[in-house]
């Protein structure tokens, strides 16, 4: 797919909790197209200490429009001063990056998302829908006041909820949820996206269930375009950027992954 | 508009700005953002005589006004570059350059001629300085002997443009530049990265899997800038200068400080088109100061 560096104009920028933030931004110019899963890399004006752009998931798009949504987790410096942007603040943004993840047709399909990696899953849901697909979404958080956005995966189908101290869903990680132990002969394959133990975890239970498992990577990158060579990750072929042949990946690919702790 | 074109003995750069091996891919990653032919130069990924897999990961910290990397060379190896992508690439409309290291001068030489064979790859910029191989690397271009050494065994068996690129992790750059002048180069390129390493106070631990690594980008500037002074009134051979360039205005400074030609880097990681700006913007100052020849810039900085 063809890549662009264009500017974008933000039209909101709002807490969702204390730790997380949408962005929504309108390209001004003729947007390209974008995936399920790709990424875009964001560069961060009047930060000093932030030399390099930041990678981030694409959480929703309306192309027609011109429309992209950024969940952003406030991580660092980078990202506290990407939450303090204000409408009609200008930001300049390489995209569509990375593969994305593939997309079928008719099928059931699970979405597990931990933390701020729901990020990718709501144009994943959006668009998996459009295939007449049946969608269900487990979003594990530490706590009710930490969890993201639920609500907005409703329109696409159930949503599960898992907290780690229980004060919502069930208690406990995402790999606990009974969908795993008594909801998986209907599930065709799984999509995931969230903290490396979290989703390998899910690949873990995706071996023993013998379902195809799709997981999105994030790996701290500079150039986001296969120069730098500074996001790889160990797969079974050798060495691979995360930016060009992932983020997303069968966990398959992936050195070590879905086999025993 | 002035002449911008540069040369390097009867090598002839449309302007000189290249960019600089490692942060540049092959070129094509930088197509879809730009009209990588208007370039004076591309020099690609350091090519070693098999494939490497490079360093574990994590490869890169992010310091102040800049980053390390500790990628370690990883690259697809001579054979693995000339039939995969030297084909894809070979008729891009500027000087393609291959960065060559090695960890034995038989390794270097082993690239060598399988490079001086490509017809369209007028030169080859020799990497004994890259700080993150273990063996090999910089540990050539360390002490004149071993850059000597390894300088001379590659201009026998390469008849094209030699570059070789200088370690700035020396005590006197000048000495090096001058021993790989006599060794038969026909330029220097510097600085590479400067030896540093980053900690994460919070989990104690290294931000890079091998602890240290190449620091590059503003921060490295005045070193560079100094060094490139340094080592171009030290030498009869073109210097081409690199460090920290993310405008016209710093290459620019290169120019004045001596440099024939310059590189530009880690910019390209954080605007894919940062060249492009650049080579306007010369252009630009150049008009501005009614100068018809990049050449009269080149060391003309004023100390009267």
């Amino acid at each position: 797919m063809k890549k662009y560096q264009h500017n974008f104009t933000i039209l909101s920028n709002s807490a969702v909790n204390e730790e997380h933030f949408i962005m929504e931004l309108q390209c001004r110019e003729p947007m390209g197209l974008v995936k399920p899963g790709q990424f875009v890399q964001i560069k961060i004006d009047d930060s000093p200490t932030t030399f390099l752009r930041r990678p981030l998931s694409i959480h929703d798009a309306v192309t027609s429009k011109g429309i992209l949504k950024l969940l952003i987790q406030k991580k660092g410096d980078g990202t506290r001063k990407l939450s303090t942007i204000k409408k009609g603040d200008i930001v300049n943004l390489l995209y569509p990056l990375g593969n994305g993840f593939r997309l079928p047709e008719n099928k059931n399909l699970l979405l597990v998302g931990g933390g701020c990696g729901v990020a990718p899953l709501l144009l994943l849901a959006r668009e998996l829908k459009a295939r007449n697909c049946k969608i269900t979404t487990l979003i594990g958080a530490r706590s009710a006041t930490h969890l993201t956005i639920p609500d907005a995966y409703s329109e696409f189908g159930d949503v599960l909820l898992t907290t780690e101290d229980g004060s919502t869903g069930t208690k406990g990680f995402v790999i606990h949820h009974e969908i795993f132990r008594h909801g998986m002969d209907i599930i065709d394959g799984i999509y995931c996206c969230g903290p490396d133990p979290m989703m390998k975890a899910v690949a873990r239970l995706a071996k023993t269930l013998n379902k195809s498992c799709q997981v999105s990577l994030e790996q701290s990158m500079a150039c986001g375009i296969g120069a730098c060579l500074c996001c790889i990750v160990d797969t079974k072929k050798g060495h691979v950027c995360t930016c060009t042949e992932g983020p997303v990946f069968d966990y398959q690919e992936l050195s070590g992954w879905g086999d025993k702790e | 508009m002035g002449n911008l074109s540069v040369n390097i003995k009867d090598l002839i750069f449309k302007n000189p700005v290249l960019t600089a091996s490692g942060t540049f891919g092959y070129g094509e990653e930088f197509s879809d953002f730009m009209d990588i032919s208007a370039l004076g130069g591309i020099v690609v990924k350091g090519t070693t005589g098999s494939l490497r897999q490079g360093n574990p990961y994590p490869r890169m910290a992010e310091t102040a006004s800049g980053m390390l990397n500790a990628v370690g060379l990883q690259n697809k190896g001579v054979d693995g570059f000339i039939n995969d992508i030297y084909p894809r690439i070979k008729n891009t409309n500027t000087h393609l350059i291959v960065n060559v290291s090695g960890s034995t001068i038989e390794e270097y030489l082993s690239v060598v001629e399988k490079i001086n064979a490509l017809e369209n790859i007028p030169a080859i910029e020799l990497n004994i300085s890259c700080p993150n191989v273990k063996e090999g690397g910089m540990a050539f271009g360390t002490s004149c002997p071993s850059a000597i050494a390894v300088t001379e065994a590659v201009r026998k068996a390469y008849d094209k443009t030699l570059i070789v690129k200088l370690s700035p992790n020396v005590t006197n750059i000048a000495e090096i530049a001058k021993a790989v002048q006599d060794a038969g180069a026909d330029a220097v390129s510097l600085i590479n990265t400067l030896l540093g390493m980053a900690i994460d106070a919070e989990t104690r631990r290294p931000l890079l899997s091998t602890i240290t690594g190449g620091l590059s980008g503003p921060a490295v500037k005045p070193v560079a800038l100094r060094m490139v002074w340094q080592v171009s009134k030290a030498v009869k051979i073109p210097v081409i200068g690199m460090g920290g360039i993310m405008t016209a205005k710093d290459a620019i400074e290169f120019l004045l400080a001596g440099a024939t030609a310059v590189q530009v880097g880690t910019a390209n990681f954080i605007d894919p088109a940062i060249t492009l700006k650049i080579i306007a913007g010369i252009e630009e100052y150049m008009l501005r100061h009614n100068i018809q020849d990049i050449r009269e810039l080149i060391g003309g900085m004023k100390t009267d």
